[in-house]
């Protein structure tokens, strides 16, 4: 028998009480792992940006349209190696429902510009060949079910063709993948002027543009040229890195991290309160026991430690459950949508922000019980019976 | 120093305040326990009983006066040394037995030795020893809850005496046990003072129990009365 023996038998004198705290802990920690890491696999699709990658898009926003004769303007500047344009066509499949993300682009600069993804060079000799072709990410192929020489109408709900409809018949003539797990696949790419050639509104627009610079520290005097070019004309331009282009799409959504950070806060809160007056009153129930220790010998400093290490003990149980539970989460529902948002996991930093928030939930809840069994006078306590 | 003395009392008194009243236990006490001994402490309730165990148990502070033991002062020591001193010095035992229940009979009687840095072979065989000492060892895997009251009373007992200290501070050890435990208790108690050299001193309201000491003291209006051992 040793300290530990100690700690851990009181933890788990009363089960019941022991395994409800543990479930209530195990319930917080599944909460912030799992939701921070779903945030992290959201956000990671951006952080896998390269560094040298800028996104040029209108002041007012990127969901208002810019002159596609920007294009050669753009490129003309010194420090922009390669440049690509997109413009966002909102596809569908079939249903409204199935939805497939579709870029109208110039695949052969777009794939200049995201040398990340890969297509077979005779499927994209062909993709290039023909106006019709659609280069398909791999993802779309796996949910789909599609292959290369495949025909599909891809409806769009946001463009219309000049003849009413707003189908686009195309042909799949190549699929494309990327190097890493977290570089999505979930979009199709059509050829602009295939696209562009029978709108009924908006022709020769552009959505945002990608472009290089090939040196990060070139980022910002780039994006300052381009800007400079089209400030006072109807359309400015806002340049930035994709990084922080990725970062204020996200927050179109709402500062999620703010409204995860507020989930999770009065999650912890409630289970501090529940654990830390939990532990108080089985401090109390047992300071008899604690005189008796200190009668026998033991240094207020030791039963300081062993009941800061009972709440430390209880955290770390229900904490690293939930922990693993997340995990266990986090990857089946991962795998499961991969196709749609590739590279949800658990990522490290959120396994040790949970760690760091055990240790801190068991220090602070067992603070106060640990003070006052340190403080416990014998005479006192052993005449309570 | 008074030769062959365990104890040494000088000028003890304890005085306790409540409210705006000042209560005076008992005062500029004198009194000596050589090695070896056997005391009964008696007397009526509020006489100062338990409150002279605890001072010599180090568990509380005399008002004024001096406690020796060996011939040292341990009235004056911080709460640290006096954890250690009674760790090494003093065995206790309660009247409720005051044994942990979630720890076995033998776990219970090991607490003291992890306060030591003796071996788990040499703490094994120590345990064995107490509660063959004090005649339970067959009950080492029992709970608390699993065993009477004077077996209660024995784990007690070998959970004061397996560090082997000097002295056995005993508050009123018989006052919760049937008349045939507190008898076998209080034999056993004897036995450890006559065969293995064991100071006690015990406080006890039972004057049957008081017979089992070498001698008795009676704690009345703060002063002593000495009587003749009759055991």
């Amino acid at each position: 028998m040793n300290d530990a023996t100690l700690v851990r038998k009181n933890l788990f004198r009363k089960k019941a009480r022991a395994i409800l705290l543990i479930i209530s802990i195990f319930i917080a920690f599944l909460i912030h792992g799992a939701l921070f890491a779903f945030n992290a696999g959201m956000s990671g699709g951006f952080g896998a940006v390269a560094a040298d990658r800028l996104v040029t898009m209108n002041r007012a926003s990127f969901t208002v349209p810019m002159p596609y004769a920007y294009w050669g303007r753009i490129q003309a500047l010194d420090g922009v190696e390669a440049i690509t344009p997109l413009n966002w066509v909102g596809g569908y499949y079939q249903e409204p429902m199935n939805q497939i993300q579709t870029f109208a682009a110039d695949p052969e600069s777009y794939f200049i510009v995201y040398p990340e993804l890969t297509v077979p060079a005779d499927q994209f000799a062909d993709a290039l060949s023909r106006r019709d072709c659609a280069i398909i990410g791999r993802s779309v192929a796996n949910v789909q079910g599609w292959e290369v020489g495949q025909r599909i109408p891809l409806s769009s709900n946001i463009w219309q063709r000049d003849d009413g409809t707003s189908v686009w018949e195309i042909d799949i003539c190549a699929i494309f993948d990327a190097a890493l797990d977290n570089v999505p696949t979930n979009y199709a790419l059509i050829q602009y002027d295939y696209f562009n050639e029978s709108l009924a509104f908006g022709r020769d627009s552009i959505a945002w543009f990608s472009l290089l610079t090939g040196d990060p520290d070139r980022n910002d005097a780039v994006a300052a040229e381009i800007d400079a070019l089209f400030a006072n004309s109807p359309n400015e331009t806002r340049t930035q890195t994709e990084a922080a282009f990725g970062e204020s799409f996200m927050a179109m959504f709402g500062n999620i991290a703010l409204i995860l950070t507020l989930v999770v806060g009065a999650a912890f809160a409630t289970i501090l309160m529940i654990v830390g007056t939990t532990m108080v009153m089985a401090i109390n129930e047992r300071i008899k026991e604690v005189a008796v220790m200190k009668t026998l010998g033991f240094p207020a400093p030791r039963i300081f430690r062993m009941v800061l290490s009972e709440s430390i003990l209880l955290s770390l149980v229900g904490g690293l459950l939930g922990l693993l539970a997340a995990t266990g989460l986090v990857t089946l529902v991962g795998a499961a949508i991969a196709d749609y948002l590739p590279g949800v996991h658990m990522p490290l930093s959120v396994a040790l922000t949970s760690l760091a928030l055990m240790l801190g939930l068991g220090l602070i809840t067992g603070l106060i019980p640990a003070v006052t069994a340190m403080r416990v006078k014998i005479v006192d306590a052993l005449g309570k019976s | 120093m008074t030769a062959n003395a365990l104890y040494e009392l000088s000028n003890l008194s304890k005085r306790y305040t409540r409210g705006r009243e000042e209560i005076t236990i008992f005062s500029d006490l004198d009194m000596a326990i050589p090695h070896g001994d056997f005391i009964a402490i008696m007397g009526p309730s509020g006489s100062g009983k338990t409150t002279l165990l605890n001072l010599l148990g180090g568990i509380d502070a005399p008002s004024s006066g001096e406690v020796r033991f060996e011939g040292a002062r341990i009235d004056n020591l911080s709460q640290a040394k006096l954890s250690k001193w009674r760790a090494a010095n003093a065995g206790f035992i309660f009247q409720f037995y005051n044994l942990m229940p979630t720890l076995t009979a033998a776990q219970n009687v090991e607490l003291p030795l992890l306060l030591t840095k003796l071996s788990g072979k040499e703490r094994r065989k120590r345990i064995a020893t107490a509660l063959e000492i004090v005649g339970i060892a067959d009950r080492a895997g029992h709970r608390p809850r699993q065993l009477s009251g004077g077996q209660q009373q024995r784990v007690a007992i070998a959970r004061a005496i397996v560090a082997d200290p000097k002295v056995l501070l005993a508050d009123e050890p018989t006052g919760d046990l049937d008349r045939a435990s507190a008898d076998e208790t209080l034999k056993t108690l004897q036995l450890l003072n006559s065969e293995m050299g064991k100071t006690i001193v015990m406080v006890t309201h039972d004057p049957a129990a008081a017979k089992y000491a070498k001698r008795e003291l009676h704690l009345d209006k703060g002063r002593f009365v000495e009587k003749e051992a009759l055991a």
